[in-house]
């Protein structure tokens, strides 16, 4: 999938994943893309949860190896 | 109408243990799109603080707290070195000790430190509002604390605390 920008949150613990998610969208514009990498098993449900609140799109949530990868579609 | 979810958090304690609680949610909730305030009264001061290095943690009668060692092999980590009361209490300097490893076992998972936390809560609008009889009470000046929070009272705390989604004591 295409996206405008990446995060990498890899070896981050709650919350700075979502913290860091938060602030990466917030210097995009609407419709852009993000893709984050993370380590931290609890950011599955944390970026669901994420997503769901702020009412930026989840596009797809993915684990391979230990790593989860999350594409958000900016609100 | 305005729609935006309200957080206020009362913090109360004075430990690097406890100032996790507040600062995760209060920075998080922003994150969230909460408008948030955590009002710092009695110990909850020390959060406060320029200088954060008063924030320490105390093994000594917490029993919920594994101490365990944040180097070594994985079978020297995995020991929870359970430190009688009467012991920790005896040894000068144990709560420094416990204090650098704590930091240390913080930093080898990848949790925020306190100061990265506290910023990030400022950077995302979170209002601080320090209890101004316990700043008095206590004998600090307002130049022991960090610039940008306000003083207030416990009517100043309901102002806000009245309006709001959640209301959390810590």
């Amino acid at each position: 999938m295409n996206f405008d920008k990446e995060l990498d949150a890899k070896g981050l613990n709650c919350p700075l994943p979502i913290l860091r998610c938060k602030k990466a969208l917030n210097d995009m514009t609407s419709g852009q893309i993000l893709r984050v990498i993370a380590t931290d098993p609890g950011s599955v449900k944390d970026f669901a949860a994420f997503a769901k609140q702020t009412g930026n799109e989840l596009l797809t949530s993915a684990e391979a190896g230990g790593e989860y990868t999350f594409f958000i579609k900016r609100k | 109408m305005d729609d935006t979810k309200k957080l206020a958090i009362i913090a109360t304690k004075g430990t690097l243990d406890w100032a996790y609680p507040p600062f995760i949610l209060a920075s998080t909730a922003a994150a969230l799109g909460y408008e948030t305030q955590i009002f710092f009264t009695f110990y909850g001061l020390q959060m406060l603080r320029k200088d954060l290095s008063c924030l320490k943690v105390s093994p000594l009668g917490n029993p919920g707290m594994p101490m365990k060692m944040p180097f070594g092999p994985k079978w020297f980590k995995d020991i929870n070195w359970n430190i009688p009361n009467a012991v920790q209490s005896l040894i000068p300097g144990y709560e420094s000790l416990a204090t650098t490893l704590m930091k240390q076992t913080i930093k080898n998972n990848g949790v925020a430190t306190i100061p990265e936390l506290r910023e990030l809560c400022q950077e995302a609008e979170v209002k601080f509002i320090a209890c101004q009889m316990t700043v008095e009470l206590f004998g600090f000046e307002h130049s022991d604390f960090i610039d940008g929070i306000e003083y207030g009272g416990a009517a100043t705390f309901f102002e806000f605390a009245g309006e709001t989604d959640i209301c959390l004591f810590i």
